[in-house]
C-alpha cells in the first residue's frame, strides 16, 4: 500500500449547500486525499449531485470553502477556477456527450483546445482513450447511435482525455446492468491504481461503494448534514449510527 | 360475472360501527366511498370503534385500498379504533406498506393562492430580474466577441461553417417565397390607388423603396426568428437538459464562445446577404404585377426602380438586416442557455425565443426609423 503520508487533494470546510432559502446540507467538513477513491454517498435527494456541482465549479456554495491543495477554489477569480478545474475530468450521469459530434470529436475537443498536438497525434490519443474504455472502433459513431452504457464509457474517455489529476463520476453505475456496472468499477479501480488519479464518485450503489471506495462521506438527508467520513468498509464495521447502518446494509436488520 | 362492490353498515353496540363489505371492490366498478360512513358517524356520535367485516369480498384491487386509506384517515381524525382483521392478507400488507413511510408534510407543493398585489410584485421583480439577465447576456456576448477579435475565442470553425449554411442557403426557399409574395402584395395595394391617377409606373417606386429600405429586412428577420431563433433555443436548451453545457464548462470552455459566438457571427454575416437576396425577390414580385397587370414594360419598370431606390435605402435595409440577425441570434441563444432541465422547458425556450426575437425586431425597426427620420435620410 501507499506508505507516503496522506495529502489532502480537495478539502471541504464548513460547507453549506442551499437553493435560495432552502438549505440542502450544512456544516460539511472533510478531506479527499490524493489517490483516494472517494465516495459521496447518501439517500436520494440528499444533495450528492449538488455536492459534485460545487466541487467542479458549476454551482457556488452558500457558505464555507473548498480548497484544491492550498488554493481557495470559490474564493479565487473565474480564471483560476477554470485553470484548476481543467486538471479535473468529469463524467456526467447520462454521459453528457456533445450530441452533434462523433465520439472521436468529443474526446478530441479538449485536446484540440488545450494542447499543441498535431491532428495525427490527437487521433492516436483519442484511439487510445476509447480503447481503454472498451470502445475501440467506435470513433465515428454519434452519441445517439450507441447504448446508454457505452455513452457513459465514452463520457469517461472524454473525462480522461487530458490525463486529469482528479476524475469526478456522477452515478457511474446508475442504469447499467450488473455486469457493465462491475466492468465500470474495475475500470475506475484500474485507472486509480495505474495512473494514481484521485477519484470522486457520487453513488448510492452499495456493491460499488464497497468494491472501490477507499474513503467516503455520508450525507444524512434527515439531519441535513454529514454524519460520517472514512473507509466505507470500516464505517460499516464501526458505526453506531442507525441511519448509516441501515444505508450500508441495504436496510437489513442487524 | 362481476358483482358490484357493496357496503352495509350495522351497529351491534352503541360504541361500535360494523362495516360489511361484499362483492367486487375494483376500480373499474363504482364502489361506495368513505363519506357514507362519515355521515353515519355524525348522526351517531357515540361510536368509538369501527369494525370492518370483509369476509364477503369476492375480489379486490386499488379500489378497495383507496377506500381503506380514506377510512384510516377518517379514524385517526376522529380518534376511532379501526379493526380490520378480516381483510384479505394481501390488502393488509399493502396498507402497512403505504403507511410505512410517513407523509412528508412540507414536501407537497402548495398550490397556494397568491394575493393580487403579491403576484404583481413578484412579476415586477421577475421582470427586472430578467432585464438584468438580458444585459448580462449581452455583456458576455460582447466579451466573447472581444476575445474573437484578439484571436482567443475557442470554437470549432467547422461548426461555424455548418451554422452559416443552415442560416443562409437552407433558408433561401422560404425567404424567396415570403419576399416574392410581399412584393406582389405591395404592388397590388399600390396599383389600385395609383391607377386612379394613371400613375401606375410609381408602383415600381413604392415596391422598390418599401422592400429595400424596410420590408425585406423585416420579413427576413421574422422568417429567421421562427426558423433559426427557435432552432437555436431548442438546440442549446436540449444541450442544457443533457448536461452538455455543464460538460463544456467543466472543461474550461466557455459556452458563450463555443456555442453562442458562432451562431451570432453566422447570423450577423448572413442576414445582410439574405436581405439583399430578399430585396431582389420583392422587386421581382412587384415587377410581375407591374408587367403582367399594369401593362408596364419590363425596361420601364426596371429603370423606374433603379431611379427610385438609392444607395442610402439599400444601406439602411442591409444595416437593419444586420441588427435583426444579431437580435434573432441573441434571443435564440439566450433563451436556450436559460432553459430549465425538462422537455417542456425546451418547448418554452423555443417559444420564448421566437417571441423575444419578433418583439426585438419590431422595436428596433421603430428605433431605426426614428433615427433615420431625425437624420433626414
Amino acid at each position: 500500500m501507499n506508505m507516503t503520508k496522506k495529502e489532502a487533494h480537495i478539502s471541504v470546510r464548513d460547507l453549506t449547500m442551499a437553493y435560495g432559502d432552502f438549505v440542502l446540507m450544512h456544516d460539511l467538513t472533510f478531506d479527499i486525499n490524493r489517490g483516494d477513491i472517494f465516495i459521496i454517498m447518501g439517500g436520494s435527494g440528499c444533495g450528492k449531485s449538488t455536492m459534485m456541482a460545487i466541487l467542479v465549479g458549476l454551482k457556488d456554495p452558500a457558505k464555507g470553502k473548498v480548497f484544491y491543495g492550498e488554493v481557495d477554489f470559490w474564493g479565487s477569480d473565474a480564471e483560476t477556477r477554470d485553470r484548476i478545474i481543467r486538471r479535473a475530468g468529469v463524467m456526467y450521469q447520462s454521459g453528457a456527450l456533445w450530441s452533434s459530434m462523433t465520439l472521436a470529436e468529443n474526446v478530441a475537443l479538449p485536446l484540440e483546445t488545450y494542447t499543441d498536438l498535431t491532428p495525427g497525434q490527437i487521433r492516436e490519443v483519442v484511439g487510445l482513450k476509447l480503447a481503454l474504455v472498451g470502445l475501440a472502433g467506435f470513433e465515428e459513431f454519434y452519441p445517439a447511435e450507441i447504448s446508454g452504457g457505452m455513452q457513459k464509457r465514452a463520457g469517461i474517455a472524454r473525462a480522461m482525455a487530458m490525463d486529469p489529476e482528479i476524475l469526478f463520476f456522477d452515478e457511474p453505475s446508475a442504469g447499467l446492468d450488473p455486469v457493465s456496472a462491475r466492468r465500470l468499477d474495475d475500470l475506475i479501480l484500474e485507472l486509480n491504481e495505474s495512473l494514481g488519479t484521485t477519484m470522486v464518485v457520487v453513488t448510492h450503489e452499495l456493491a460499488s461503494i464497497f468494491a472501490i471506495g477507499t474513503n467516503s462521506v455520508f450525507l444524512d438527508v434527515s439531519q441535513r448534514t454529514m454524519t460520517a467520513t472514512g473507509n466505507p468498509k470500516q464505517l460499516l464495521a464501526d458505526t453506531q449510527d442507525p441511519t448509516l447502518r441501515l444505508f450500508l446494509t441495504r436496510g437489513e436488520k442487524s | 360475472m362481476t358483482v358490484r362492490g357493496e357496503m352495509s353498515l350495522e351497529q351491534p353496540a352503541a360504541d361500535t360501527l360494523k362495516v360489511v363489505l361484499s362483492g367486487d371492490w375494483k376500480l373499474s366498478g363504482a364502489v361506495p366511498g368513505a363519506d357514507t360512513i362519515q355521515q353515519r358517524l355524525q348522526t351517531s356520535p357515540g361510536v368509538r370503534s369501527l369494525v370492518i367485516d370483509a369476509r364477503e369480498i369476492a375480489s379486490w384491487d386499488s379500489g378497495l385500498l383507496t377506500f381503506l386509506v380514506n377510512l384510516r384517515k377518517l379514524c385517526s381524525q376522529q380518534n376511532l379504533i379501526l379493526k380490520s382483521d378480516t381483510l384479505p392478507q394481501g390488502a393488509q400488507r399493502l396498507l402497512e406498506l403505504a403507511a410505512a413511510v410517513p407523509e412528508k408534510k412540507d414536501a407537497r407543493q402548495a398550490g397556494a393562492r397568491v394575493a393580487f398585489l403579491a403576484y404583481l410584485g413578484d412579476e415586477t421583480v421577475y421582470f427586472f430580474h430578467s432585464a438584468g439577465e438580458l444585459l448580462t447576456f449581452i455583456g458576455n456576448a460582447v466579451i466573447a466577441f472581444q476575445r474573437l477579435l484578439r484571436g482567443k475565442a475557442q470554437f470549432r470553425r467547422a461548426d461555424l461553417g455548418l451554422i452559416m449554411q443552415a442560416v443562409s442557403a437552407q433558408a433561401l426557399p422560404i425567404v424567396s417565397l415570403i419576399c416574392f409574395l410581399v412584393g406582389l402584395i405591395l404592388a397590388f395595394i399600390g396599383a389600385i390607388q395609383l391607377q386612379l391617377f394613371g400613375a401606375q409606373i410609381y408602383v415600381a417606386d413604392l415596391v422598390g423603396i418599401a422592400m429595400v429600405r424596410l420590408m425585406a429586412a423585416i420579413m427576413t428577420g421574422i422568417v429567421m426568428a421562427g426558423r433559426t431563433g427557435g432552432a437555436f433555443a431548442a438546440q442549446l436548451g436540449t444541450m442544457q437538459v443533457n448536461q452538455e453545457i455543464d460538460a463544456l464548462q467543466t472543461l474550461g470552455i466557455s459556452p458563450m464562445e463555443f456555442l453562442v459566438l458562432p451562431r451570432m457571427l453566422a447570423l450577423a454575416v448572413m442576414m445582410p446577404l439574405l436581405c439583399l437576396y430578399a430585396n431582389l425577390m420583392g422587386i421581382l414580385g412587384g415587377m410581375v404585377v407591374g408587367v403582367g397587370m399594369l401593362n408596364l414594360s419590363f425596361i420601364a419598370y426596371f429603370n423606374e426602380t433603379a431611379k427610385a431606390v438609392g444607395l442610402m435605402n439599400l444601406g439602411i435595409g442591409l444595416f437593419s438586416g444586420f441588427v435583426f440577425g444579431i437580435i434573432v441570434a441573441l434571443a435564440g441563444c439566450m433563451r436556450g442557455m436559460q432553459c430549465g432541465r425538462s422537455a417542456s422547458a425546451v418547448g418554452d425556450a423555443a417559444t420564448s425565443a421566437v417571441v423575444t426575437a419578433i418583439v426585438g425586431i419590431i422595436v428596433s425597426t421603430e428605433i431605426i426609423t426614428v433615427i433615420c427620420n431625425f437624420l433626414g435620410i
